[in-house]
């Protein structure tokens, strides 16, 4: 596989009246050729100035990027070949639809008909013909938002960047939306960097995810490595939920490690690096991970403390004996019955699920 | 680092590069060059430093005599200014008056015209041969005039205060009534209202009021020459300390002696004062209630801004009336003998303006907007310099700018008085701020996206900037480039100095018939320049204007 991202140490640091904001902070990232890798991270943690570090739009303080393994950090963005989705889409508004994709082709001195036939084909494409003759202001969001992506399309970019394309689509057409996306970018085959902060948009999306936080770069994997095997805390709590239980490691074997939590459960759970018997970790355990017994069953005694129910999944909150608090959801509540406060119940882990950090 | 990249990164957009080197050399040698000759001659003599003329200022009373006037009448003018200008702000909005848009148009009148109109108008009432002043001699035979500092206070006062009008309309409307309808449903009375809030609300924009007209007052050259009498200023005396005496160490003198003053009104106004402004609060403007004021008051206010409005429509009134007459105030009666002059003798001086209008228009149109998008939105080394340069010539008196470009000028290599270009010139540069002023405004409305999007399609700056960002800020473009057109046609203070026999300006052509006290011809000079700035502001403004903004709006 080739690389067609690189991004070595980046660095932006941007300077206001007073403060200065180190937006991105050395910054390592490889986008393999027609992957489509997400930048996820809470706002203000750097993924829209990394993405305009890709595109060209600003200059980098320190680092390099690559396309294709060529050095382009010196190179405008009309010297570099992306094409970006904004999240505003920066249509041109005194352009009709036609001339808004078509332009990229002008630029490239195209032959006219040429232009007239890979606009009519692109729009094809994300279905919008028929509204080549109307202005930007007379389409609709989700159109408006398909001309952005088509006209970034049309001149067929080495990467697509996208800074949240759809951040402003209601959540119907959110989901209608990136399912096309995805659909086109593989079908296409198009190396794509993905701004966004929606962490299920991200794990819908992507072959990769980089969680960022602060500038800096947490994890890189697949939705699934990322969500069952985060790389810290951060990560762990920013992708789905999770509690958070005090462990000790008490035993090694091959593939397994034998871990005591705070009220003196002993599991045996999946190994993890670096975790030498008798450190102290963290184990990291998601809601729906755990199984809800009656009393005396399971690993360990716990008592309802408050309840939530929303029709297809119940979440409770559970005191248990080491004084932690226990998130859980139960998937149809229905055929188990909603628990009110202060019940007791038995609580047992799956071990499978569970992933250690040091702490 | 990161500099050095931006400077790698120019290298890569050619074009970028040339336009902010060419942009560069022109600032350096047509605002920076001609102000350091300003500033060395006024320093050096004969090659030594000898700034003797700074060194007499208390002793001679030709230096300081007309910096205390000036000081006098900007002092006065600014005073009076601002009252007036708030006394129609608040009218405006605070109150129900009837023909409000009717006032704010005739409030413009002073903005549009020549300024010294109005003190040719106040001649043609009181001055020598005046209507009023004839009319004292021989009913009551008094003797009295108005040149003078009355005149100046007068004639400054009408011509500068819609600038103060202007500003506080701006201040008061951002005002949110419903600070005053509490404050009155608080129980307090309408005065303790107005002073407690509405006032201390409108301070800084008063402040900023009074130190821009303070400032026009200052730099003002038409209406002193016009009026001034034996009560010279700064501008006239070094206007007359090149032309009469030929001696340019003690105009440059007498130019930085009055660049003192201006530049520091200049950044208090700018820096201090605008920092200062409340006037953001509310951002919208709410339709106001106009519970604060008494019927009396409305009514008061009305009157005080008929009587207000009847002069200035008066004095524009009393020039078109001055001008179909033989001889103002020897023989008053009609004839369109003036105009078949303006037609014949003056026409050189009307096509030399338009000439030299038509050269100065579209290209400070085109350097403003140029400058304004380099300035906003690329990232190049020296952009904050090239921000500041370019608004340099809006601080700085046209008396200086015009005493600067005959110093940088009148040698080779650069040899250009005589020439059209070098009047040219001074209109670009001198107003060229604000055009880049509108153009900023208006990028700042426009979403970056929108020029990125083309950029990263591939479109180089050229291509950019024709194709996406001129449609897109159109209205400021043309509107920067009617500025410029309209004050070839009404400024003076700066071009005086440059004019030449070949190249002469029909406001020039005006002062000299004043000068030779043909008042009626000088009238008639001066309405053909009012009938050719509103034809000029209805053209491009309204028919073309309306049109591209219709485009615009359309596509917004
Ligand atoms: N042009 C700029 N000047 C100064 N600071 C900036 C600039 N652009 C971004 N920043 C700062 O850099 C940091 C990262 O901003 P960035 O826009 O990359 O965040 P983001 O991850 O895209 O956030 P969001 O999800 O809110 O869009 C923020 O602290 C922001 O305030
Ligand atoms: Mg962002």
């Amino acid at each position: 596989m080739s690389i067609e991202v690189r991004l070595e140490g980046l660095t932006k640091v941007f300077h206001s009246h007073r403060e200065s904001v180190v937006a991105v902070d050395l910054l390592d990232l490889q986008v393999e050729r027609g992957e489509l890798v997400t930048l996820l991270g809470p706002s203000g943690c750097g993924k829209t100035t990394t993405l305009r570090l890709v595109g060209g739009f600003e200059i980098p303080t320190a680092g390099e990027v690559y396309l294709g393994g060529k050095r382009v950090t010196h190179l405008p963005p009309q010297r570099r070949d992306t094409a970006t989705v904004f999240q505003s889409y920066g249509l041109f508004p005194h352009m009709t639809v036609f001339e808004n994709v078509a332009f990229g082709l002008k630029v490239r001195h195209l032959p006219r008909d040429e232009v007239r036939r890979r606009v009519r084909e692109a729009l094809k494409l994300v279905n919008l013909e028929g509204l080549e003759r109307r202005y930007p202001r007379e389409l609709s969001g989700g159109q408006q938002q398909r001309v952005a992506l088509c006209r970034a399309l049309v001149i067929e970019p080495r990467v697509l960047l996208f800074d949240e394309p759809l951040s402003n689509l209601d959540a119907k057409l959110r989901v209608e939306t990136r399912e096309q996306i995805r659909r086109l970018q593989k079908e296409l085959g198009i190396t794509s960097l993905y701004v966004t902060h929606d962490q299920a948009e991200a794990m819908a999306i992507s072959d990769r995810i980089a969680v960022m936080s602060e500038g800096r770069l947490q994890q890189i994997g697949p939705p699934y490595e990322i969500y069952a095997h985060p790389a810290n805390r951060f990560v762990a709590d920013f992708i789905g939920r999770a509690n958070f239980l005090r462990a000790v490691v008490v035993g090694a074997m091959d593939e397994k490690l034998a871990v005591e939590l705070a009220g003196g459960v002993r599991l045996e759970v999946p190994f993890v690096e670096g975790l030498e018997p008798g450190t102290e970790a963290v184990a990291v355990v998601r809601p729906e991970a755990v199984d809800i017994l009656p009393e005396g069953e399971g690993d360990v005694t716990a008592i309802v403390v408050f309840g939530h129910y929303t029709g297809s999944l119940a979440t409770y909150k559970l005191s248990l004996p080491s004084g932690e608090t226990l998130e859980v959801e139960v998937l149809s509540p229905q055929e188990k019955g909603f628990l009110s406060e202060g019940t007791r119940v038995g609580v047992r882990f799956h071990r499978q699920s569970i992933h250690l950090l040091k702490e | 680092m990161e500099r050095y990249r931006e400077l790698r990164r120019l290298v890569h957009d050619p074009f970028l590069l040339f336009l902010v080197t060419l942009v560069f050399a022109l600032l350096t040698l047509f605002i920076v060059y001609p102000l350091v000759r300003v500033l060395t001659t006024s320093l050096f003599y004969r090659g030594e430093f000898n700034p003797k003329y700074f060194l007499q200022f208390f002793q001679r009373r030709y230096l300081i005599k007309p910096f205390l006037n000036s000081l006098t009448v900007g002092g006065l003018v600014s005073l009076l200014g601002t009252l007036i200008g708030f006394v129609f702000a608040y009218a405006v909005t605070r109150t129900d008056i009837p023909g409000k848009s009717l006032f704010k148009v005739i409030a413009t009148f002073p903005i549009i015209s020549p300024p010294f109109l109005i003190a040719l108008a106040a001649i043609l009432l009181l001055g020598n041969h005046g209507l009023i002043t004839e009319f004292l001699r021989t009913r009551f035979g008094i003797d009295w005039d108005i040149y003078g500092l009355p005149g100046l206070v007068l004639t400054e006062t009408l011509a500068y205060f819609p600038l103060a009008f202007m500003t506080l309309e701006g201040v008061l409307s951002g005002i949110d009534p419903a600070l005053e309808e509490s404050a009155l449903d608080l129980g307090a009375s309408r005065l303790r209202t107005f002073f407690r809030v509405t006032l201390p609300l409108a301070t800084p924009g008063i402040a900023s009021a009074l130190l821009l007209v303070f400032i026009r007052s200052l730099e003002d050259f038409g209406n002193p020459i016009v009026i001034q009498g034996h009560y010279p200023v700064l501008t006239t005396q070094a206007y007359l300390a090149v032309t009469g005496m030929y001696n340019l160490p003690l105009a440059a003198t007498l130019s930085v002696i009055l660049l003192v003053p201006t530049l520091l009104a200049f950044v208090l106004q700018r820096y201090w004062v605008s920092r200062r402004s409340y006037v953001t609060v509310t951002g919208r403007p709410t339709p106001s209630s106009l519970k604060a004021t008494t019927s009396g008051l409305k009514w008061g206010l009305f009157a005080v801004l008929c009587v207000l409005s009847g002069i200035i429509l008066l004095f524009y009134g009393l020039v078109f009336y001055g001008s179909l007459t033989r001889m103002w105030g020897l023989d008053n009666t009609l004839t369109l003998e003036n105009y078949r002059y303006v037609f014949s003798t003056g026409l050189d001086y009307l096509l030399d303006t338009l000439k030299i209008a038509g050269m100065a228009t579209p290209i400070g149109g085109i350097l403003a907007v140029v400058i304004a998008y380099l300035v906003t939105r690329k990232r190049f080394p020296g952009r904050g310099l090239m921000d500041f340069l370019s608004m340099l010539n809006f601080a700085i008196p046209g008396t200086i700018v015009g005493i600067g470009y005959i110093l940088a000028f009148h040698r080779p290599p650069l040899q250009l008085t005589g020439t059209a270009a070098i009047i040219a010139l001074v209109f670009i540069f001198r107003r060229m701020p604000v055009g880049i002023r509108e153009a900023v405004a208006m990028l700042q409305q426009v979403d970056p996206a929108i020029e990125e999007a083309a950029v990263d399609l591939g479109a180089g700056f050229s291509r950019a900037f024709r194709r996406i960002v001129l449609p897109l800020i159109s209205p400021a473009f043309i509107s920067g480039m009617v500025y410029i057109f309209v004050r070839c046609v009404t400024a003076i203070s700066a071009v005086v100095f440059v004019v030449s026999a070949q190249w002469q300006l029909i406001t020039v052509a005006l002062l000299h018939e004043v000068d030779n006290a043909d008042l009626s011809q000088a009238a008639a000079y001066g309405v053909v320049i009012i009938v050719v700035v509103l034809s000029v502001i209805l053209l491009l403004d309204n028919v073309l204007g309306k049109m591209i903004l219709r485009r615009w709006q359309r596509v917004h």
